[in-house]
């Protein structure tokens, strides 16, 4: 089991939090229908490092965004997404 | 190639056992194919069976990673049924049961399809409302579906409980009949043993690395074993997709992700039919060994280390054991971890690529095992004759820019949770 360092909470149990899309796929609001479907659909799907927004549901409710490892499942870091 | 038979059976029996031949050829690779599939699980072993069979395409190439029957294909519950919502999906689906059930006489290999009924569970009455309009739209298809009174499912399944304090009351049920579980493995190993009678080669331990173009079309892969050529390629590396398009430079809707299956000691048989509850999201079979294999929810975020988390382990055992409880006398013997291709809208991915020459079989999330014949006849056809067979036509990679999804989950643009 993932264990997350939420910044307001603390390291807390991946059972709190749900996965909610890769960073590269949140769409703009003003995006052309082309730029859209390349944002929702044309996923690079990297083996290894990248960048993800969660949310702490079972807990704050917080939006983050954390740098993780989709083989070794290492978080290397764990931002608020207001956090730039 | 030596047919198996009863006979057979025997005559090996007389020195014991010691003489069988290999079930297919461990052949070097040749410098061209008229096509390569890239993938050596159950649909690109499909396919290149019914290339070579059904459009006389010998000259085929399977080049698998790892080696036949490591992948995915060994990787599920082993459920086979044709039962779901999406008119598109029912008729791929049921193309494919209707196969299955030719399957051990086709390939002179016994897969052990055993159609001992997948029951869906209702839990409340809309529950049921839900699943009687599933199965009112399943028999317009064609397809067998029967609604089922809580006094039937008690008599099918003595072990449910059905007591008034039970955590999830059994309102009825929704049972395709000719739905059930197959040996997962053996299904790898008769299509690869059919397609390696025929000519096709299999070569194991040889990964795909990339791509050759030649004027704006594919014209061969590069390879761990050097590079071949071929007219066309398809992609059957489901769990991998994303990885084997990027080397065509192409982006795909499918995330990684992983479904976890567990399996208990072997007992007795007591339960004879396959048990399914779509509103908690459990599956349960016992197989012939007399293990009871679990599935449930995938783990929900991106990965590829086909690792599960123990949390799903207590969220399935935990539902299995409030419908079933005398699961709960048993030991768990093993779990594993398959790595799914979750597209977007629930449904695969069938047909062209933007890449000239190139075809992509994928995105079938966790529910690729049941589609096995049907994908590989329906994949081997477009190859050959560079057209989508009417029922896979739904299925094109641009259905997402068109807003064609067939969006089965309702999940809109992301992986399916659940």
């Amino acid at each position: 089991m993932l264990r997350i360092d939420c910044p307001y909470c603390g390291r807390r149990a991946q059972a709190e939090f749900a996965f909610e899309r890769a960073l590269d796929a949140v769409l703009p609001l003003d995006a052309t229908p082309e730029a859209a479907v390349q944002t929702l659909y044309a996923r690079t799907n990297p083996k290894g490092w990248t960048w993800e927004l969660w949310r702490h549901t079972a807990g704050c409710g917080a939006w983050l965004r954390l740098h993780r490892h989709s083989v070794s499942h290492e978080i290397a870091a764990v931002h608020t997404v207001a956090d730039t | 190639m030596t047919r198996y038979s009863t006979l057979g059976l025997l005559r090996a029996g007389l020195s014991n056992h010691r003489n069988w031949p290999r079930a297919w050829r461990d052949p070097t690779p040749k410098p061209r194919y008229d096509v390569i599939v890239i993938g050596g699980g159950g649909h690109g072993l499909a396919t290149a069976y019914n290339l070579a069979k059904q459009h006389g395409v010998r000259s085929v190439a399977v080049l698998e990673r790892g080696w036949i029957g490591g992948g995915n294909t060994g990787r599920n519950t082993t459920i086979v049924r044709s039962n779901y919502r999406q008119p598109q999906l029912q008729r791929l689906l049921e193309y494919s049961l209707k196969l299955w059930e030719g399957m051990t006489d086709e390939l002179n290999y016994n897969v052990m399809f055993s159609q001992r009924g997948a029951v869906f569970l209702g839990h409340s009455d809309a529950d049921i409302t839900q699943l009687a309009q599933r199965g009112d739209a399943l028999r317009a298809q064609g397809i067998d579906a029967d609604l089922m009174s809580r006094a039937e499912i008690a008599r099918l399944i003595p072990p449910l409980d059905m007591s008034p304090d039970a955590r999830f009351p059994v309102f009825g049920g929704l049972i395709q009949r000719r739905g059930g579980t197959a040996r997962h493995d053996a299904v790898a190993w008769g299509y690869a043993r059919a397609a390696d009678a025929l000519g096709v080669d299999i070569i194991q331990n040889c990964e795909v690395v990339g791509f050759t173009m030649k004027g704006g079309r594919v014209a061969g892969v590069e390879t761990t074993k050097g590079a071949i050529g071929a007219d066309r390629i398809g992609i059957c590396v489901a769990g991998h997709s994303g990885q084997v398009a990027a080397l065509a430079g192409l982006k795909l809707p499918i995330e990684s992700h992983l479904l976890q299956a567990f399996v208990s000691e072997p007992v007795k048989p007591m339960i004879d039919t396959v048990i399914m509850s779509q509103s908690i999201h459990c599956y349960i079979s016992q197989s012939d060994k007399g293990e009871v294999v679990l599935g449930g929810d995938p783990d929900g975020y991106p990965t590829y280390s086909q690792r599960g988390v123990p949390m799903r382990l207590e969220d399935v055992a935990s539902q299995a054991i409030a419908l079933v409880p005398a699961l709960s006398r048993l030991r768990m013997l093993r779990s594993w971890a398959g790595t799914t291709d979750m597209s977007f809208d629930g449904s695969p991915i069938l047909g062209e690529t933007p890449v000239d020459g190139l075809y992509l079989n994928g995105g079938w999330c966790y529910g690729g095992f049941k589609a096995t014949p049907g994908s590989g006849k329906l994949f081997a056809h477009h190859l050959a004759t560079g057209e989508a067979h009417e029922i896979a036509a739904p299925f094109s990679l641009d259905r997402f820019a068109r807003g064609a999804t067939i969006d089965e989950t309702g999940s809109g643009p992301r992986a399916q949770d659940r």
